[in-house]
């Protein structure tokens, strides 16, 4: 865990090394939610051998969670966090019930299907913006208070959730729940004759990665201030597997090396043209062809 | 809601239904022979389109248009196939689908770049113009049931293809047991890049069909990339008379879903939440039918391999 531990610490001290403006922070605040999620995908993808494709729409049922409760005005943390990460987990174990059943190339399929379920009902709530996305009212109170609207609060907040997230699904794998888990992921046939099965178990890590999620799309949300469908679209969940790869499978700690190079990267890229993907398409391609093992590799062999 | 409506939104589905047959039919031919998940399918569609919008307004006629298209969606696979899918094969799907998904956000991007991000026009063909009589009062645009014909044929021609020539045998045998084909002296890359041309060809078709009736935009090949995902999953991956059935099925239920269930939910409710709500559950039916199917039939409707 040692370079995700570099990370948080330089994460840590970002405020007070001249990046404490409001643009850095906004970004590192991107980095870390994205992170937070990539985390949650690399508990399926690494984990449990689950290739979802669909993983963005459960970081936008837990933002429209948001959306609805602030509509109608209850914007505490206290309400809106629960029920957000209740909303994604009981999204993601109804799909994941159906896609579970299947493997391979169909889970991939399907996720990516049930994820574009999501994101035209999102631009079909009209009551909700539609596809023109909705503008929150103000970031969430914490009991009342206005905490949230600090930014070095919330830059800690995010960095102490995301860490909380990563220690939780360092534990949840070293488990009893996380063996069985990864050893169905190598031969679920074996996992089976010992007498598991398999189904039960990759069915709460699924639904609990989309609670994870759904707490990012939360934090996502009150950083921006703003929620749309594009949330739920399809090329997000490419992003968050891109992030989940270029950090590495190897290690837990290559979805946090993989979501914040990849932010900082779309970033600079963003800078230098307008058409950014036009150099960030090719990259991806080459990262998978050459990049075996993604940063965490790299890092181990330099 | 009239019976007029029922019949023209029932030929729209069944002539969408048709153009994804297009595009899940190299799809699925591609996956079955080479185990290959391929993303980046429907930027051939959308490079049809393109292509044939591009070359007709060049040479100022569709069908020259629609003949050039052809081949130049033919070289774009096949440059893509040599430059980045074939170091691909031997890898696990998950560096596939980003890999391809890589190629997507390029050709997006190179798309945007080269016509801008402004919808392009296509004008329907003269030969092709005006409207035939359904029912008194009721017309239907000559060049829709022009692409329901063209795509059937097209069907039907493949269906040859694959069922009574010595190609499509091996091509079966390949979706079957790829090892043990190219044991008995197949060469099954040669195999392949025949499977993956003509596959390329087919989605640029439909991608030069659509384009007089549907927008021409960057991102059109992304919304009928995954609906041919849903239809090689109901169908049944590698069986183009699965995904035949599952297109056609597939298309009709997206259309008449977007288009009657508001109708229909006004018979129960009020009409404002009524639009809403059927606008949200016309949406979603294409996934909950695929659901329910693999609910039942976790493989598809027509599994290739037991």
């Amino acid at each position: 865990m040692r370079a995700a531990l570099v990370v948080l610490a330089g994460l840590a001290a970002a405020p007070f090394l001249g990046f404490g403006e409001g643009y850095s922070l906004t970004l590192l605040a991107r980095a870390m939610i994205l992170a937070m999620a990539a985390v949650s995908l690399w508990l399926l993808v690494g984990g449990a051998g689950l290739v979802s494709l669909g993983h963005a729409a459960m970081l936008g049922v837990g933002a429209y969670a948001l959306v609805v409760l602030d509509d109608a005005r209850i914007t505490d943390a206290v309400v809106v966090v629960p029920v957000a990460m209740g909303a994604a987990a009981f999204f993601a174990l109804v799909t994941g019930a159906v896609a579970i059943r299947t493997s391979g190339v169909h889970f991939i399929m399907i996720t990516l299907a049930f994820g574009q379920m999501a994101f035209f009902t999102a631009s079909s709530l009209a009551a909700y913006g539609g596809d023109d996305g909705y503008t929150l009212y103000g970031r969430m109170t914490v009991l009342g208070h206005r905490w949230l609207e600090d930014r070095l609060v919330f830059h800690y907040l995010c960095l102490g959730l995301l860490a909380l997230a990563l220690l939780g699904t360092q534990m949840v794998l070293g488990s009893r729940f996380g063996r069985v888990l990864r050893a169905a992921r190598e031969n679920a046939l074996r996992v089976e004759a010992v007498g598991f099965s398999p189904y039960p178990y990759r069915l709460v890590a699924y639904a609990a990665a989309g609670a994870v999620a759904g707490l990012a799309g939360v934090l996502l949300a009150n950083a921006t201030e703003f929620v749309a469908p594009s949330y739920l679209a399809w090329q997000r969940s490419g992003d968050l597997l891109f992030m989940v790869i270029l950090g590495g499978l190897g290690s837990l700690q290559g979805a946090v090396l993989g979501a914040v190079g990849f932010v900082l990267l779309e970033e600079w890229l963003g800078h230098l043209t307008e058409h950014w993907r036009l150099i960030f398409g090719p990259l991806l391609v080459l990262s998978v062809l050459f990049l075996k093992g993604g940063l965490v590799g790299v890092l181990r062999r330099g | 809601m009239s019976l007029g409506l029922l019949l023209v939104q029932g030929l729209n589905g069944l002539q969408f239904g048709v153009l994804l047959f297009l595009v899940a039919a190299g799809l699925t031919l591609v996956f079955g022979v080479m185990d290959f998940i391929n993303l980046a399918h429907g930027v051939q569609y959308m490079l049809g389109a393109y292509l044939g919008a591009s070359l007709a307004a060049w040479t100022g006629s569709f069908w020259l248009g629609l003949v050039l298209a052809l081949p130049a969606a033919l070289v774009c696979g096949l440059v893509l196939e040599w430059l980045v899918f074939r170091h691909l094969y031997e890898r696990d799907h998950l560096s596939q689908v980003l890999a391809t998904f890589g190629v997507i956000l390029f050709l997006n991007e190179a798309v945007r770049a080269i016509w801008g991000s402004a919808p392009l026009q296509m004008p329907v063909p003269t030969l092709l113009e005006g409207g035939v009589q359904l029912m008194p009062g009721l017309q239907y645009p000559v060049y829709r049931i022009a692409i329901l014909v063209a795509g059937l044929a097209v069907a039907g021609l493949l269906w040859v293809l694959v069922e009574r020539t010595r190609i499509g045998a091996l091509v079966r045998a390949g979706a079957t047991h790829a090892p043990m084909v190219a044991a008995l002296g197949v060469d099954i890359r040669g195999l392949f890049m025949l499977v993956f041309g003509f596959g390329a060809m087919l989605a640029g078709f439909a991608g030069v069909m659509a384009a007089p009736v549907l927008s021409v935009d960057p991102g059109m090949g992304d919304t009928v990339l995954i609906l041919a995902f849903v239809v090689i999953t109901i169908g049944g991956i590698g069986s183009v008379r699965g995904a035949f059935i599952a297109a056609l099925l597939v298309g009709v239920i997206e259309t008449l879903g977007r288009s009657l269930l508001p109708d229909l939910l006004r018979l129960v409710m009020a009409a404002s939440p009524a639009r809403q709500a059927g606008a949200a559950l016309g949406s979603m039916l294409v996934y909950i039918a695929m659901a329910l199917i693999l609910a039942v039939r976790p493989r598809g409707l027509f599994p290739v391999r037991g």
